[in-house]
């Protein structure tokens, strides 16, 4: 890694003056799970660190009247072994659950893993000058693409690598900002992402200097259910070639509403829009995860290696919704 | 003839005891090449290409020199200037930190000419590929091997099954990269290395820098994993030492991970096709294979063909292929899991064309008699009559099935001496050069000194793995065991000898009248503990000379392993639940070792089944996965319940067990999978995408 200094605010306020009066590139770093990594193959060699995990307010759990707030540095093993998230949101837990070892879950923090950067080969390989780094070509297009997207793929063919935000989205959550001035804004998590297409070199919308402070998840009405799978190529530790969240608000065995959120095949987490129209007020049958499947795939476009996973994604989701109609 | 004591008088050899280093490796106090540190100690590195194919131009080391802390640039370490694959060394820096060793790497600028490359194997066969070699081409000449009438015997088959098998590049991975700390006094070198060879190196290293090896030591305390990568002296040591003598000072030179991946090994890959014939009552009798794969720019991708069973005509052709890749060397085994994959998935093909129990086929054509009771306990413990008699009948997504494959391997081992002291406070010092690469060298060479004396383990220290201690030949084609054992106990015996002379001019009585006992000797009606009668030593201790001796070893084993897998046909995910290993190894030195050994093997083999794939990217020629989250290993979760059954032939005295248990595992659990699903796999490794692209086929 290239050298660079250390900046340590211990709140918003330090955060601020440090941004304004210090000039130079700035790399916000918490866990360091990611951002170490990135450090490491050069991907990212900023004049400044800036060190999250001293400011109090961004890390913790706490549960409001309508929603519960969830801290940007809040580690990933405190979001999946937090009560209040097991019994509302079982769905986060299993998400949360999913992700690496328990080593990186201790480090990793929620608001990391949302503005984490994509794990594509060519993208984390030095001497790619891919698109996304301002090179003039998608190594995976024409070169190997196994673990690459299916949907929502050009210029430039990531997969998005979180696992808890396709499951925060379908859950409705809001992302909270604050920016290098100081200045605050919210936006729904499913805005925050956004695709090659509209921005090559940035995964989301977070602007220089701006961080994540927090995540606000309605608590979900009576009646519904929520749940996440994700398939891995290696059980033990791996990113998911195909992940599902899902979230369906119930009365009887009747949709009132619901959300189908998915992982590892997009550059985004890819929310099914189809569904929600699919959704609203079905019967939970095989036959209706049948048609979201169809729905999903029919955008599909593979690449050379990865055409395995319009069948796989199709499978996951039908055993999601198999999953959800026996909880 | 020497002979092992019979097994009942055994007192250590043969049980199960933990080895000896263990509490060191596991509280991390065990120091590894990779943890040394010298004084005045510079940290070295290599900065290798990142292009596959073209000519050296120009490195310019201007900047780089001028890096705070950089105390030497080498520029003339590669041979010739030709560059042949991404990995080769280009030039090497010594400084004082990490830091300013990779700030200096990073500041050296080299232009090469590039040219035209090839990294796929099946691109490198076509002929209009680039030619790795200008005055080669990439296809090399056949290596023909052939026995019987072959056209004949496939007139006379009853059936003939045929088909195409393709296994995946595998990469050594050690978790300890290669590399050294070496340091020079005077003109001597001195290399801690990580490494399978202590005495190889010191041969190889000192060819390289073109001295005596007189004026070499090699030192190998602790190696974190070698395969069959750490066989040879590495250039990166010759590079050290260049680096060292130039800065006078001792130097680490450890290589990148990516580097490790890249540069120093792997097992070839391979592309199959092979024609079994058999008659209707289960013989076989032809075989017809050819086969092709890449050890990059050097050979060595020879499948071991034809594979344990009795096949009286056949005819093998082989075809190494040159790419732009990594040299292979020697991998666990090298060609055996390969065979395994294919050879006992036809086995179950021709058993299916036959409607007979693969398990009769087997044992109607295997003509070892260890291997015909092997099958029988394996198949037995498994559970094999209880299988699922179609495959793929399995109601629901999730389908188990068991399969089988056969394990064979013919090394033995000699050619190993020892050095043992006994101290007048009873303490036996045993120095061998040999060295323990995580199998239980060091353990055994202190049980075999502790059964022979009849003293306790503790009482030993057994000194190994430098090559100033008497020679041994480098741990690889699982050799190590029958060639130190042998010779460790003939030392042992010797030093008895001397002992018992000792006492008998000390008492004036004679040596025939002096009588061992376990644990206590005999003389004039009295009896002496091992700490008495040591004191008869008095300032220097006994030493003595021995070495590997006939009778005390053997060479060839069997061995089986079934294997039990669910298959999710909605994921395609392959889940290894259970392997019942039947294994031989002659007399076993160490059960609880021999059992690790085999466990290891097993995951090692389920992880090439499953995940190993190294991936070359046709683009630019460079490893795209030479990291431990893109190149798979199976961990916790993949691991199975192993059932490890060790068949006692102690009569035949000490056989080696490195390899054996890593051949068989992907072959049978391919099997598994057959039987579960009811669709075959050909291509290594068994990764979900190939399971759902396989079970889509079927269905279409």
């Amino acid at each position: 890694m290239n050298n660079f200094k250390m900046l340590r605010p211990e709140n918003f306020k330090e955060y601020s003056i440090a941004q304004k009066t210090v000039s130079g590139s700035k790399l916000p770093f918490a866990g360091g799970t990611d951002a170490l990594d990135l450090l490491k193959e050069r991907i990212l060699q900023p004049d400044y660190v800036v060190n999250l995990k001293r400011m109090a307010d961004l890390r913790g759990i706490q549960e409001e009247k309508n929603h519960v707030r969830i801290g940007a540095t809040t580690t990933i093993a405190e979001l999946a072994g937090h009560p209040v998230i097991r019994e509302k949101f079982p769905g986060l837990q299993q998400a949360a659950e999913s992700i690496a070892t328990p080593q990186i879950r201790n480090m990793g923090t929620v608001g990391g893993n949302l503005a984490q950067r994509p794990r594509c080969w060519y993208f984390r390989g030095e001497t790619y000058h891919c698109l996304k780094k301002g090179g003039g070509m998608c190594y995976a297009y024409v070169g190997l693409n196994k673990y690459h997207a299916i949907l929502g793929g050009g210029p430039c063919f990531i997969v998005h690598p979180s696992d808890l935000a396709p499951m925060l989205i379908a859950l409705n959550a809001t992302v909270h900002l604050l920016n290098a001035e100081g200045k605050r804004r919210k936006l729904a998590l499913k805005d925050f992402f956004q695709l090659p297409a509209q921005n090559l070199f940035s995964e989301t919308v977070l602007q220089e200097g701006e961080i994540i402070t927090h995540v606000d998840v309605p608590i979900p009405q009576a009646g519904n259910k929520n749940l996440y799978i994700k398939f891995k190529e290696r059980e033990t530790a791996d990113f998911a070639l195909v992940s599902v969240a899902l979230s369906l608000n119930m009365r009887g065995n009747t949709v009132k509403s619901g959300q189908v959120v998915l992982g590892g095949v997009a550059p985004v987490p890819w929310v099914v829009k189809e569904a929600e129209s699919l959704l609203n007020g079905a019967r939970l049958t095989e036959a209706l995860a049948e048609k979201v499947a169809q729905a999903v795939v029919q955008r599909a476009q593979p690449l050379s290696q990865n055409k395995y996973k319009i069948l796989l994604t199709q499978n996951i989701i039908k055993r999601a919704f198999r999953l959800i109609t026996e909880a | 003839m020497s002979s092992w004591k019979p097994l009942d008088k055994m007192t250590i050899l043969s049980h199960y005891y933990p080895r000896i280093e263990g509490p060191e490796k596991v509280s991390g106090i065990a120091r590894y090449t990779y943890d040394l540190q010298l004084p005045g100690m510079l940290y070295g590195g290599i900065l290798t290409s990142n292009v596959a194919a073209g000519k050296i131009v120009k490195v310019d080391t201007t900047r780089a020199k001028q890096v705070p802390g950089v105390r030497v640039v080498l520029t003339d370490i590669h041979p010739t200037g030709t560059i042949r694959f991404a990995g080769e060394e280009i030039a090497a820096v010594a400084a004082t930190t990490p830091q300013a060793l990779e700030e200096a790497l990073r500041n050296i600028s080299v232009e090469i000419e590039k040219n035209a490359f090839v990294v796929s194997t099946e691109d490198a066969m076509k002929p209009t590929a680039p030619r790795v070699f200008a005055d080669r081409e990439n296809v090399r000449k056949p290596r023909v091997r052939e026995e019987g009438d072959v056209e004949d015997a496939f007139r006379k088959a009853d059936v003939v099954v045929e088909a195409e098998f393709r296994t995946a590049t595998q990469v050594h991975a050690c978790l300890e990269v290669h590399g050294s700390v070496v340091h020079w006094e005077g003109d001597e070198l001195i290399i801690y290395d990580s490494t399978q060879a202590v005495h190889g190196v010191r041969k190889d290293v000192a060819s390289f820098l073109d001295i005596s090896p007189r004026k070499v030591r090699t030192v190998c305390v602790h190696m974190g994993g070698g395969f069959g990568s750490k066989l040879r002296g590495g250039r990166y040591t010759a590079i050290a030492a260049k680096l060292a003598k130039a800065a006078n000072a001792p130097v680490k030179l450890m290589l990148t991970r990516r580097q490790d991946f890249e540069s120093v090994g792997n097992r070839p890959d391979s592309i199959q096709k092979i024609k079994i014939g058999a008659t209707k009552d289960g013989r076989l009798i032809a075989m017809d294979a050819v086969s092709y794969g890449s050890g990059g720019i050097s050979g060595g991708a020879r499948v071991r063909l034809p594979h344990v069973y009795k096949i009286p005509n056949w005819r093998y052709v082989h075809h190494d292929v040159y790419t732009n890749a990594g040299p292979a060397r020697p991998f666990r085994a090298p060609g055996s899991p390969q065979a395994a994959f294919s050879m006992d998935q036809l086995m179950d093909m021709v058993a299916e064309k036959l409607n007979m129990d693969p398990l009769e086929l087997r044992l109607k054509n295997d003509p070892n008699p260890t291997r015909q009771k092997e099958w029988r306990l394996g198949a037995q413990k498994i559970g094999w009559q209880n299988r699922n008699r179609k495959p793929g009948s399995d109601a629901g997504p999730v389908k188990r099935g068991i399969g089988m494959a056969a394990s064979v391997w013919m090394t033995g081992g000699r050619d190993t001496k020892a050095m043992l002291r006994i101290y007048p406070d009873g303490h036996v010092e045993v120095r061998c050069g040999t060295q323990d690469i995580g199998t239980g060298t060091r353990t055994y060479v202190a049980s075999v000194t502790a059964e022979e004396l009849g003293i306790p383990l503790k009482k030993v220290i057994p000194l190994i793995g430098d090559s100033d201690y008497p020679y041994s030949g480098a741990s690889g084609g699982s050799t190590t065991a029958p060639s130190v054992a042998p010779a460790i106990k003939n030392t042992a015996d010797k030093a008895r000898e001397a002992l018992t002379e000792l006492i008998s001019d000390k008492l004036g009585v004679d040596a025939d009248e002096i009588q061992w006992k376990n644990n206590s000797i005999r003389v004039q009606n009295k009896t002496l503990s091992w700490e008495e009668a040591c004191a008869f030593i008095e300032d220097e201790p006994i030493e003595v000379h021995g070495k590997w001796t006939e009778g005390l070893s053997s060479a060839g084993v069997a061995g089986v392993q079934f294997a039990q897998v669910a298959v999710d046909t909605e994921t395609g995910q392959i889940q290894v639940e259970r392997v019942v290993a039947v294994h031989d190894c002659g007399l076993i030195l160490n059960r609880l070792t021999t059992e690790s050994q085999i466990n290891g093997g097993i995951i090692q083999g389920i992880s090439y089944a499953l995940l190993e794939e190294r991936w070359m990217d046709p683009t630019t020629g460079t490893m795209v996965n030479a990291n431990f989250q893109n190149y798979k290993i199976v961990g916790s979760r993949e691991t199975p319940e192993i059932e490890v059954i060790l068949y006692d032939e102690a009569e035949r005295g000490v056989i080696g067990i490195g390899e054996p248990p890593t051949i068989p595992t992907a072959g049978a659990i391919a099997n598994a999978v057959y039987n579960a699903i009811g669709v075959r796999l050909f291509t290594l490794p068994m990764t979900p995408d190939r399971v759902l692209e396989a079970l889509s086929q079927q269905r279409s």
